[in-house]
């Protein structure tokens, strides 16, 4: 693959380089008899620097850099649903994994005045899905000072971080961010932002109260890079990169640029999560599914009608589920329609694209049935099969253990085609009449009304 | 500490290949498309070019048993006639191709004879000026009858014929060579698979200029990123120089469908009709994004959203 992985382009320091920053005092302090032991196991990442106590100050800080991830980890909001951002090490997916989904949020915005507002928060707060064993939900509320009065801004965000989502503070004027940011420091809020025009005083603010900032409006990357340094130099830890708006194109570019600059070239100004912010028309919900694929952190929009957020939703899902690690459905005995004990049973695996597309050809039929979903680890049925985790043993056991029997007297499983070969077992094991279904499930209809023909 | 964009050089590039053939080249087409013909990443046009937008094949299945009920209602009569279909793609929905899906050759449901479907087929062609793909229906021995029949009878035509399956292509493959068609190669969400696949048809004496590869396309919440990353795979495995990969690439999004999730009536989900639109066009979206060079789609109103979204990402309208 052209893309290299984490570990050729990070660079970690040896040990040689190590031992030249350290003191070389051979005082067994860190509990390693030399230093130069020390530095090894420090190569390793085997022991903390904190361990030597005479460690020079700007030692210290060149080798935090150089061992710190490509990309800083950032958290906004506190509490169970606080929003972690960054962290991120590919280019793509298939080198390893996606780790943080974009954080979506919801603006609220002051011209809408304060009972907009407060509805906005509501919404937020409400847009939660369960999908394939895990909640989808909206992630965050941007409250914004655009037009309307700051009092009524303030009174919003106030309100906002009263409740669970982390929140973001937008506005531009320092003096009225800095008392909203008073009103709910302890909520860990992300600020919005600091722009060319108020880079000095946003961040101060997001200094003094060790609060993440947003770091934007700026006309070229190589403008943000060089704010996102200066706001380094200023005392701020935790940023968030804007890069801009314009099309979707100039978004990917940019967006595409900062990550790899950030995870190939180590380029410390970008090693920052990124984000955008979004209107409300076709285009920009489209531009948001690009920054869920093109690493965007954060994507913040001013309406998320649910047609199209609850799709975002599982785009998000799907591109940030780790490759190594198939999604997987609950073990169960599942009912498809309404079937009652004489309806029949067949069963597959809990690797959720093969229960989905088993469930869909089942609805296709328009007849109720029972299918028991056989835990394989989320494996395919012939993946799990070969591997040993399809057995007539386990079926037996997942009848068992659903009490099939006594929900249904049929005394029959339909088993998939490509399992044949246990038909004898599993009768056996279990006491029921094995019959083999389709090869495909696409023939399920097919059988099924067969069956009740 | 000055900032350089960090950009990417790959020594390989997509295949340009043709699609239709107007009455110069020997069809009756009114256009020839052009799909492929990048030599980098899609729409990272900062640092290579695609010469070719991506192409919206639209959908024209000659059985409504096979079109979803939610798509029936929101597409209207057309569905129940591929003639009639066919025209509105080309007219009100702007196609850039069509797909006719002959569903109805299915042995063990209509049955259609192959004489029938060759008649249909020349119906379409006569009623549009649009390139045209056409498949089978999936069982091996029936498709080899009629798209052999549907082969000579649209000879000249450039059409791409599908799918060509690594147990079944022998017989798409020389119902393509006979009369100057492509072929539509697919493969099961598997790099080495989409590869052995046009290995098989290069061996067989195709030319790599008549193979687009199909890598199965899944849809949103189906599956969709295994075949996202299988995208994204392919295409670098095709930059960083490998000819076997370097067919153009076509997703059928039009699956986004038969996601039950995509259009059950749930209000909490919002408005079912338009979630399946979102759910479509985000599909095929990510399937460009990913690498695609064609996505075949149902629902105008998606193509619509889709072919904006496009726009905006190769720099505006």
């Amino acid at each position: 693959m052209p893309s290299p992985t984490f570990q050729e382009v990070r660079d970690v320091p040896t040990a040689m380089e190590i031992y030249k920053l350290l003191p070389k005092k051979n005082c067994g302090e860190c509990k390693l008899p030399t230093c130069l032991a020390f530095a090894m196991q420090l190569a390793n990442q085997k022991v903390s620097l904190e361990a030597c106590p005479y460690v020079s100050p700007e030692a210290k800080s060149a080798l935090e850099e150089s061992g710190a991830p490509p990309i800083r980890l950032v958290t906004f909001g506190a509490g169970d649903k606080a929003a972690q951002v960054g962290d991120e090490t590919q280019l793509f997916r298939h080198d390893k994994t996606f780790y943080h989904p974009t954080v979506l949020g919801l603006i609220a915005d002051d011209a809408e005045g304060i009972d907009a507002m407060k509805a906005k928060i509501d919404a937020a707060h409400a847009a939660e899905f369960e999908r394939v064993g895990q909640m989808l939900r909206v992630d965050s509320v941007a409250i914004r000072h655009s037009t309307g009065s700051a009092d009524d801004f303030v009174e919003a965000v106030k309100i906002a971080a009263a409740r669970e989502l982390p929140v973001v503070i937008m506005c531009e004027d320092a003096a009225v961010a800095a008392k909203a940011a008073e009103a709910c420091a302890d909520r860990k809020p992300l600020l919005y932002r600091a722009t060319p025009a108020n880079l000095d005083q946003m961040a101060e603010l997001a200094k003094g109260k060790s609060l993440p900032l947003v770091i934007g409006g700026t006309s070229s990357l190589e403008e943000l890079s060089q704010m996102a340094d200066k706001a380094k130099k200023a005392g701020v830890t935790d940023m968030v990169l804007e890069p801009g708006d314009g099309s979707a194109g100039m978004v990917l570019e940019n967006l595409t640029a900062i990550r790899r600059a950030a995870v190939k070239s180590r380029f410390r100004p970008f090693g920052y999560p990124t984000a955008m912010v979004l209107g409300a028309s076709t285009s920009d919900h489209m531009k948001a599914a690009l920054g869920v694929m093109k690493y965007s952190s954060i994507v913040l929009m001013e309406e998320l009608p649910r047609e199209m957020l609850y799709p975002l939703l599982a785009l998000r899902q799907n591109v940030f589920t780790d490759p190594q690690v198939p999604i997987q459905v609950k073990p169960g005995l599942y009912a498809v329609g309404e079937p009652t004990e004489k309806s029949p049973v067949m069963f597959t695996t809990n690797f959720s694209l093969t229960y989905f597309t088993v469930r869909a050809d089942i609805e296709k039929s328009k007849l109720p049935a029972w299918l028991l979903v056989v835990d394989t680890e989320g494996q395919s049925v012939m993946t799990a099969f070969a591997a040993g985790k399809l057995t007539p043993e386990s079926v037996a056991k997942a009848i068992e253990d659903e009490k099939l029997k006594e929900k249904n007297t049929r005394e029959e499983i339909i088993i998939p085609g490509m399992v044949s070969r246990m038909s004898g077992k599993l009768n056996e094991l279990s006491g029921l009449k094995v019959s083999v279904g389709p090869r495909e499930s696409s023939g399920l209809p097919k059988m099924m009304k067969s069956l009740s023909g | 500490l000055g900032f350089e964009l960090p950009k990417e050089k790959y020594g390989g590039r997509i295949k340009e290949v043709a699609i239709g053939a107007t009455k110069e080249q020997g069809g009756t087409r009114s256009r020839r498309l052009v799909a492929g013909g990048s030599n980098g990443l899609a729409f990272h046009s900062f640092e290579s070019e695609s010469p070719h937008k991506p192409l919206v094949v639209m959908d024209v299945v000659d059985t409504v048993r096979m079109v979803p009920e939610r798509l029936q209602e929101s597409m209207g009569s057309a569905v129940n006639d591929p003639v009639e279909w066919a025209r509105k793609c080309e007219g009100e929905w702007g196609a850039d191709a069509c797909v006719l899906k002959l569903q109805s050759a299915n042995p063990e449901e209509e049955d259609r004879s192959a004489e029938e479907l060759e008649s249909l087929t020349k119906k379409v062609l006569e009623s549009v000026g649009l390139p045209l793909l056409v498949y089978g229906c999936g069982f091996e021995e029936k498709d080899a009858k009629v798209i052999e029949a549907v082969s000579n009878a649209a000879k000249g035509e450039r059409l791409f014929l599908g799918l060509a399956e690594e147990k079944a292509y022998k017989s798409i493959a020389a119902a393509s060579m006979a009369n100057g068609h492509g072929v539509v190669a697919f493969s099961n969400l598997d790099i080495n698979l989409a590869k052995q696949m046009n290995i098989l048809l290069l061996d067989f004496g195709m030319k790599p200029e008549n193979i687009i590869m199909d890598p199965l396309m899944a849809a949103l919440g189906m599956g969709l990123e295994y075949s996202y990353s299988n995208i994204e795979r392919l295409r670098l495995g095709a930059l960083s120089g490998d000819p076997v990969l370097q067919m153009p690439m076509i997703c059928d999004c039009s699956c986004a469908w038969n996601v039950p999730e995509a259009t059950e009536e749930n209000p909490d989900r919002g408005q079912a009709e338009l979630r399946g639109i979102y759910w479509e066009a985000m599909t095929a979206y990510a399937a460009v994004v990913a690498g695609a060079d064609i996505v075949i789609m149902r629902h105008p109103r998606a193509v619509g959203m889709f072919r904006d979204a496009v726009a905006d990402l190769s720099g505006g309208a």
